[in-house]
C-alpha cells in the first residue's frame, strides 16, 4: 500500500515559552504500525492531540486520512479512533452501556456489541459497573469503545503503561489483530520492547525532536547491542579475565566486566568456555538487553530515567 | 436520537446510579436548616417566625451545596479523557455541556423540593399564592441554571476532581455571608457591607418577598440581572475552556 494514512511535516507546538514540538516530520503508510518512542515529557501526547484534532499546532502541516486536521477536522474525525493515556471509560455505567453509548453516538448498529465484548474477553463482566473493573479490563473496554464504528486509523497513546505483563501481552495480541484487518496504528510508548514487537517503523522523540527514525532493525543497529555482565570477587581477577575477552570493558567498581555480544547462545557458550579454559570464575553473570535507556544514551548522549 | 438526548440520558443515569450523592446534597442543607431553626433560631430576633425567615436562604443553600458534585463529575470527564473521546467523535460541545448543566439542575430541583418539604414540616407557612410560588420556582431554576454553568466551567478548568470540588466551596459559603441566616444589617460591619453587595443577598430577599406575598420588584430585577451575568460568565468560560483544553 502506497497511500499515506498520516503525513506530518514541520510540526511545531509551544505552550507559552516552552517548546514542546520543534519541527517533526513523519509519514505513516496505510495499514502499518508506526511507533513514537520517547520518555515522559518528550511530546508524545501533544503529538497525538494535534494529529487527532484535539489541539492546534503552531506551525507545519498535518494530514490524516488525506485530510488537513485544521481545515477538515470533521473529515479526519470520521476516520479515526483514539485511545488516550488514561482509560476514558464511564465508571458509573456498565461495560455494555459504555459500548452502547459509543454505538448511539456513532449511529452504529448495536449488533456489534456482543462481538466486541467477546473479542476483548469482557462478556462475563458486561453487566457490571466499570468501577469494579481491573486496570487491564478498563484498557480493553476503552479500546473496544474506540473500535465502534470501525475507524481505519487508530491512535493509541501509551496503551500498556501501568499494565501487568500478562495484560500487556493481551493488548499486543489485540493490536496485531487490528493490523491484520488492515487498520493503521499510531502507537506511542516508552517501552522499546513494545515498539520492537509491534511497529513497522519507529521514531524516537526527545525534547520535541525526532532523533532517529527507521525500522526496528535499523534502529537497533544504531544502539549498543546486548552485553553480558560478569562480576568477579576481586579486581585482579577481573583484570585477568578482561585480557581474555575481546571488547570487554571494566566498570568503575573494578570487579565488573561488560562484554558485548549478540545475545545468542553460541556467543555465550564461547565466552563461558574461554573463561573456563583459563580457570577464571565469575561470581555472577547477567545478560543485558538494550532498553530505552540505551537508545537514548546512544542517540542523545544523555541518560533518561524511565519508570 | 440527537447527541444532546444521548448525553442527557448518560447524565440522568449517573444521577440514578449514585443515589448517595443526591442524598448527600440534600442532607447537609436539611441538617443546617434544622440546626438553625431549632438550636439557634430562638436567639435571633428577625421580627417574624424564624423558620419563615430562614427558608428562602435555605433554598439557596440547597442549590449551592449540590454544585460540588457537578464540579467533580465534569472534572472527572475532563481529566479522564472522556471529553476528549467525545470531541474526537465530533459530539457537539453544546450536547456535552448541556447534559451536565441539566443534570446539575435536576439535582438542585430535588434538593430544593426536599428543603421546602422539611421547612413545611418545621412549621413554615407562606401566604404566597400561585403566582408567588411560580415566581419562587422560576427564580430558583434561574439561579440553578446560572450557577450550574459557572460550576461546569469550574469543573472543566480545575486540575483534578479534588480541586474542582474544593473550587465550589466559596459558592457553598456565600449564603452564610448574606441575609440568609440573619438580616444583613445585624452582622458585623465588614461582613454586612459584603453581604449587602454580594449576589446572593438580593436573590434571597427576592425569594423572601415572593414567599411573604409581597414581591419586591427591585430585588427581583437585581436577582435576574445577577443570574444572567453569572450564567453568561460561566457559559463563556466553559466554552473557551472546552475548546482549548485537551
Amino acid at each position: 500500500m502506497s497511500d499515506s494514512a498520516i503525513e506530518v511535516s514541520g510540526l511545531r507546538k509551544a505552550f507559552g515559552t516552552r517548546v514542546v514540538l520543534d519541527g517533526i516530520d513523519l509519514q505513516v503508510p496505510a495499514g502499518t504500525v508506526f511507533s513514537l518512542l520517547g520518555p515522559n515529557g518528550a511530546g508524545k501526547t501533544t503529538t497525538v492531540n494535534i494529529l487527532t484534532t484535539l489541539i492546534q499546532a503552531d506551525g507545519g502541516s498535518v494530514r490524516v486520512a488525506g485530510r488537513d486536521v485544521i481545515r477538515d477536522a470533521k473529515g479526519v474525525r470520521a476516520h479515526i479512533g483514539v485511545t488516550g493515556q488514561f482509560a476514558a471509560v464511564d465508571d458509573l455505567l456498565t461495560g455494555q452501556e459504555n459500548l452502547q453509548l459509543m454505538v448511539d453516538l456513532k449511529r452504529a448498529d448495536s449488533a456489534v456489541i456482543p462481538g466486541l465484548l467477546e473479542r476483548f474477553d469482557l462478556t462475563g463482566a458486561a453487566r457490571k459497573p466499570v468501577a469494579t473493573y481491573s486496570g487491564g479490563m478498563r484498557r480493553k473496554l476503552d479500546l473496544a469503545m474506540t473500535l465502534v464504528g470501525g475507524p481505519r486509523i487508530i491512535f493509541l497513546d501509551e496503551p500498556t503503561t501501568g499494565l501487568d505483563p500478562r495484560s500487556r501481552r493481551t493488548m499486543w495480541d489485540i493490536i496485531r489483530d487490528l493490523v491484520a484487518g488492515g487498520v493503521t496504528i499510531f502507537l506511542t510508548t516508552q517501552y522499546l520492547e513494545e515498539a520492537d514487537q509491534l511497529a513497522d517503523r519507529i521514531a524516537v522523540l526527545d525534547q520535541g525532536r525526532l532523533v532517529a527514525q527507521g525500522t526496528p532493525a535499523q534502529l537497533k543497529r544504531q544502539i549498543p547491542g546486548s552485553h553480558v555482565r560478569l562480576r568477579f570477587s576481586a579486581a585482579p581477577e577481573a583484570e585477568a579475565a578482561a585480557g581474555l575477552l575481546p571488547g570487554a570493558t571494566r566498570d568503575e567498581d573494578g570487579v565488573t566486566l561488560r562484554v558485548p555480544g549478540d545475545g545468542g547462545t553460541a556467543s555465550l557458550r564461547d565466552l563461558l568456555n574461554r573463561l573456563d579454559d583459563h580457570g577464571a570464575h565469575a561470581e555472577e553473570l547477567s545478560v543485558h538487553t538494550p532498553d530505552l535507556d540505551d537508545v537514548f544514551l546512544a542517540l542523545t548522549g544523555r541518560e533518561v530515567s524511565t519508570r | 436520537m440527537s447527541d444532546s438526548t444521548i448525553m442527557l440520558r448518560r447524565n440522568f443515569k449517573h444521577t440514578l446510579r449514585n443515589p448517595a450523592a443526591v442524598f448527600n446534597s440534600v442532607l447537609f442543607p436539611v441538617v443546617i436548616m434544622v440546626m438553625f431553626v431549632y438550636v439557634m433560631g430562638g436567639a435571633f430576633d428577625v421580627g417574624v417566625d424564624y423558620v419563615d425567615y430562614a427558608t428562602p436562604g435555605m433554598i439557596l443553600l440547597a442549590v449551592c451545596y449540590g454544585l460540588s458534585a457537578t464540579a467533580t463529575a465534569v472534572n472527572s470527564d475532563m481529566t479522564k479523557g472522556i471529553i476528549n473521546r467525545f470531541k474526537v467523535m465530533d459530539v457537539s460541545r453544546g450536547a456535552v455541556l448541556t447534559g451536565h448543566v441539566v443534570a446539575s439542575m435536576l439535582n438542585n430541583v430535588i434538593a430544593v423540593a426536599a428543603i421546602i418539604g422539611v421547612a413545611l414540616l418545621l412549621g413554615f407557612r407562606s401566604p404566597a399564592g400561585l403566582t408567588g410560588w411560580l415566581g419562587v420556582i422560576g427564580l430558583a431554576l434561574l439561579l440553578s441554571f446560572s450557577v450550574s454553568w459557572f460550576t461546569v466551567a469550574l469543573g472543566l478548568s480545575a486540575k483534578s476532581p479534588e480541586t474542582a470540588g474544593l473550587g465550589s466551596v466559596p459558592l457553598v459559603m456565600l449564603p452564610f455571608f448574606s441575609s440568609a441566616i440573619v438580616p444583613a444589617e445585624k452582622v458585623g460591619t465588614g461582613v454586612a457591607q459584603f453581604a449587602e453587595y454580594q449576589p446572593f443577598t438580593p436573590i434571597i430577599e427576592a425569594l423572601r418577598s415572593l414567599l411573604a406575598g409581597t414581591p419586591d420588584t427591585t430585588a427581583l430585577i437585581t436577582s435576574v440581572a445577577w443570574c444572567a451575568g453569572i450564567a453568561l460568565l460561566g457559559y463563556v468560560w466553559a466554552i473557551r475552556t472546552f475548546n482549548r483544553r485537551a
